[in-house]
């Protein structure tokens, strides 16, 4: 069969492949692969694929048309947060992800990728300005994976084996810190103990964590804020009760609230984790995620750290900067199964662009975006509470509100039905996550949104409602 | 022939002070969006929405630049990075640096805005590419049943077959038993540091002197009733194919335990041969390796994860299925591991891959595993022109070649290190050496996969050939390399001394003081 070589194969041209096996002395790669692979394991048959779309401009049409089909945030107007926001990405920032050289880097040394390496220590230096510590890594998968890296790091500090976490946490981020924990009786497991949430505050309650603490207890983990949308104003209230017992405080937080809110090391955090997304990084049907750990320069710290940490470095040269990795034996590459859990290929680039857009930011940029969020989505709030039946349930939010409809009597799945048909993508449903709390959605207004468009919200939703 | 001429490379090298050393105090980069005057007159000062107890006290430390400065020093930063794209790259071998199609990043960018939580109903186009790519594609080259692409990497991947086998043995009501997983040194550190996370105790089989492998016998001395499962990678990060390794899965079967395959190295064997038919249950393959989805310094990548009909109801929630012409996210799965990540996943990356599969087809596929091995084989022809190298473990290899620079070590004093800093000052990236331990001594893995031309190989060859001379004729010349790098000799004594370490900006000024 007469093949045209492939674009993306230079050595698929037919003379080059056929020079290249005489020179390996063979005359096919069947051959070749006859003397590596046992006859019984070789796949005989030729693979049943879809015709190949080997020209760009086909190649683009079909995938193009497949996906175009799709509605997007950008023109559809959407209230979903619930771990993945809709914030603006400053078009420096695409610039900087789609610089082939960050794009396509990978493995390389301290020399040849120096700008990489400080890349991925200006993104700790810049996170660990916003959270108050002095350590922070390449971030990993997600805020669920940095939770469950963070809280068995307290574990393993304490030599506890039993995380207290809010009950109002996300179930999908605890289903994640649930796998790292082992939620088995295997012998290394860690066991997950839900502390109550006021449900008139949507705040933790002390009474049950007092209830719960023991010196079984490794760390509380508390969010900030937490998944229902909740300032979580307690937290040296927490942190006092945490320490009293001997366990360590872990904060996640939402660090594109940090112009505004306190910074967890002020009420008291151990280790502080959190999702890096919401800093310039494109939603990506969930594909922006990245995960960041941080917590004090403390040897005991950085050495439970599963993550790959950069430090700075001099040179021969007086002044001049060199980057590396810090305490490398910790992790999976160098110690394998006794690694402090896993590192691998994670979400640097996410991290590298998280960076540019807190240095485009600056201070005011942070604290603009918080107050702009604020106050847009407490606009929301009071406007979407106007309408007969809608309820804005928890008083103290940064930007998602739990806007409840149990006094229209009508379900969020039919409301939020009726809305896309509209055009609006309605508040997450999440009334099967959390039936204590009825018909609610969480219902997110960050910083894009404009007063025109919160206001055709409340106006499509009362529509709806009526 | 004629041999390419090696051609001196000057890194670029600003001298790029930290962020923090930059712009002045009141420089903006970007302007937020407006909020209007009637919100804030129906809403009031922002800072009595939060309780004045967490109001942030001090703003944070950030650097104040104005837009083209923060845009030259990230451009100077990447600058100062040696991408995939810009050089010969096959010598950071089992990462398959192979090229990404410019447009499949157009194609990504399509779902940049979307929301996960979207309705399936304004997501089926994304929701048909994932899985299509999965049930077209990922099924054929593996002939395993049922995917998932939650977990966002490899070791992701590995995770989550630990989980899925923690799952299956506690279900089983055997866990309690079967507290054991076999792994070999040569399959990647994954493959042991995530059953080990996942609470098995792991053990480790080394290889054959002979074959590079671990025989079967040593197989059967370790599995035993405790045995939960192997996670194995093959070719292994040698590029020696195991082939017993049906015999492997049937011997663990026997006692009761699960196969994974560790499919990272599966680039030169699309077509060849096949996870399922060498008796697999689970693998993972790496859609930034082999299916092309960029690097990223990093990641964002994806652990692609496939198992056979049995362990299907394991995988991770939601899974996206089919019901007639529509796609759906199945959340009601009893037996399933619960989440490996919030979300779906990496869905950009997948898309990549897609495309990516979808302009090669079953021919392309196989033409690109056929030259990556060809390549392979060529690069190790022309190896033996390079003084001071030698191929650990007889026969041939697939995907790459885990090479000892033992002999130049002894003979010049230059090993790996050595090599790996002067070969960047003739364009070429650093090598990647092995995870340790270095069961193979000064070692390096080249992988030239179908991406690089004969042309490059016979230059990449020439550089490390003339690397290696110069170690005989001048030791120095590489001991005292990089000569034309971004930064000269670093002093990497702060990386393991407290004291002295440090990983951001607060803490380096603390420690200068």
């Amino acid at each position: 069969m007469a093949k045209k070589p492939h674009p993306y194969i230079p050595n698929s041209v037919p003379e080059v492949k056929a020079e290249m096996l005489r020179a390996v002395g063979a005359s096919s790669a069947e051959e070749l692969y006859a003397e590596m692979i046992p006859d019984r394991l070789l796949f005989k048959r030729r693979m049943e694929l879809p015709k190949a779309l080997p020209a760009e401009h086909d190649l683009k049409r079909h995938v193009a048309g497949i996906l175009s089909r799709d509605s997007t945030c950008a023109e559809t107007l959407s209230f979903l947060g619930g771990g993945c926001w809709n914030h603006f990405v400053p078009r420096v920032c695409d610039e900087i992800a789609g610089r082939s050289e960050f794009l396509t880097a990978y493995a390389g040394g301290y020399y040849s990728d120096l700008g990489r390496f400080q890349a991925n220590w200006e993104f700790q230096s810049l996170i660990c300005e916003l959270v108050g510590m002095e350590v922070s890594g390449i971030p990993t998968y997600d805020w669920g994976s940095a939770a469950g890296n963070a809280v068995r790091m307290a574990s393993r500090l304490t030599g506890r084996r039993e995380i207290l976490v809010p009950a109002s946490m996300s179930p999908a981020r605890l289903g994640v810190v649930a796998n790292f924990c082992n939620t088995t009786k295997m012998p290394d497991a860690l066991k997950i103990r839900k502390v109550a949430y006021d449900p008139e505050t949507g705040k933790l309650d002390l009474n049950d964590l007092k209830k719960r603490i023991s010196a079984k207890s490794a760390c509380v983990y508390f969010e900030n804020p937490g998944y229902l949308g909740v300032i979580e104003d307690q937290g040296e209230e927490i942190a006092e009760i945490t320490h009293g017992a001997g366990a360590e405080v872990v904060v996640g937080v939402d660090p594109i609230s940090l112009g505004v809110l306190a910074p967890p090391s002020d009420y008291g955090a151990d280790i502080v984790c959190g999702e890096v997304q919401p800093l310039g990084v494109h939603m990506s049907a969930g594909g922006g995620l990245a995960g960041f750990i941080a917590s004090r320069d403390e040897e005991r710290y950085v050495s439970e750290y599963p993550l790959r940490l950069i430090s700075v470095t001099g040179t021969k040269v007086e002044g001049e900067y060199g980057f590396g990795q810090a305490k490398y034996e910790r992790t999976s590459y160098m110690a394998r199964e006794k690694a402090k859990d896993w590192v691998g290929t994670t979400t640097a680039l996410h991290g590298i662009i998280a960076a540019v857009y807190m240095s485009l930011l600056g201070p005011e940029g942070m604290k603009e975006v918080g107050e702009a969020i604020l106050l847009k989505s407490h606009y929301a709030a009071e406007r979407l509470s106007e309408i007969e039946g809608v309820e804005a349930k928890f008083p103290s939010f940064f930007k998602e509100i739990l806007l409840n409809i149990d006094a229209t009597g009508k379900k969020v799945k039919r409301v939020n039905k009726a809305l896309l048909k509209r055009g609006i993508f309605g508040g997450k449903d999440i009334s099967r996550e959390f039936p204590e709390l009825g018909q609610s959605a969480l219902t997110c207004v960050t910083e894009v949104h404009s007063k025109a468009g919160i206001d055709r919200f409340a106006a499509e939703l009362e529509a709806v409602l009526r | 022939m004629t041999e390419p001429k090696v051609r001196p490379y000057h890194a670029a090298a600003w001298s790029e002070p930290l962020i923090h050393e930059l712009g002045r105090s009141g420089e903006r980069g970007v302007i937020l969006p407006e909020v209007e005057a009637d919100v804030r007159k129906a809403v009031g000062k922002p800072e009595l929405l939060i309780l004045k107890s967490m109001r942030r006290k001090a703003k944070p430390g950030l650097p104040e630049l104005s837009q083209p400065q923060v845009l030259r020093h990230w451009l100077r930063l990447s600058q100062m990075t040696l991408g995939m794209e810009a050089e010969i790259d096959l010598g950071v071998g089992t990462c398959t640096m192979k090229y990404s199609p410019k447009v499949n990043e157009e194609l990504a960018a399509m779902v940049a805005n979307m929301h996960p939580d979207q309705p399936e109903e304004s997501m089926q186009g994304l929701l048909e590419v994932a899985w299509r790519f999965a049930n077209v594609y990922l099924r054929e080259v593996s002939g395993l049943d049922a995917f998932t692409f939650q977990p966002p990497g490899g070791s992701a991947g590995a995770f989550n077959n630990a989980a899925i086998m923690r799952r299956y043995h506690e279900l089983n009501g055997e866990l309690d038993q079967r507290d054991e997983i076999i792994t070999t040194i040569f399959s990647h550190p994954c493959d042991a540091a995530c059953p080990a996370t996942a609470g098995f105790k792991v053990v480790t089989l080394y290889p054959d002197e002979e074959t590079g492998y671990p025989s079967v016998e040593a197989l059967k001395a370790a599995v035993s009733r405790r045995t939960a499962g192997i996670f194995v990678t093959n070719p292994e990060d040698t590029g020696i194919f195991n082939g017993h390794i049906d015999e492997w899965t049937s011997i663990v079967h026997e006692v009761g335990g699960l196969c994974a395959y560790d499919q990272a190295n599966l680039n030169a064997v699309m077509g060849v041969t096949r996870a399922a038919d060498a008796g697999f249950d689970l693998c993972f393959f790496n859609l930034h390796k082999t299916f092309s989805s960029p690097h990223g310094s990093s990641g964002p990548g994806s652990g692609a994860v496939g198992v056979t009909e049995e362990l299907e109801e394991y995988l991770p929630v939601p899974v996206i299925i089919k019901e007639g012409e529509e796609y759906h996210l199945d959340y009601d799965r009893p037996k399933s591991i619960g989440r490996v990540r919030d979300f779906l996943g990496n869905l950009q990356v997948v898309v990549r891959a897609y495309a990516w599969a979808a302009a090669m087809g079953a021919d392309g596929l196989r033409e690109a595993a056929e030259v990556s091995m060809i390549n392979n084989q060529y690069l190790s022809e022309k190896m033996k022109e390079v003084p001071g190298v030698t191929k650990p473990y007889g026969g041939k290899r697939l995907d790459q070649v885990r090479w000892s620079l033992e002999k130049l070590k002894k003979e010049t004093g230059c090993g790996i290190d050595d090599v790996n800093h002067r070969v960047i000052d003739y364009g070429v990236q650093s090598f990647f050496t092995s995870h340790h331990p270095w069961v193979v001594p000064e070692p390096f893995t080249p992988e030239p996969c179908e991406t690089y031309s004969k042309a490059d190989i016979d230059y990449w060859i020439a550089v490390l050939k003339r690397v290696c001379e110069e170690a005989y004729e001048d030791p120095k010349i590489l001991k005292e390399a990089p000569h034309n790098s971004s930064i000269h000799a670093l002093d990497s004594a702060p990386f393991d001394d407290p004291e002295r370490w440090a990983m951001s900006w607060r803490a380096y000024r603390r420690k200068m003081k």
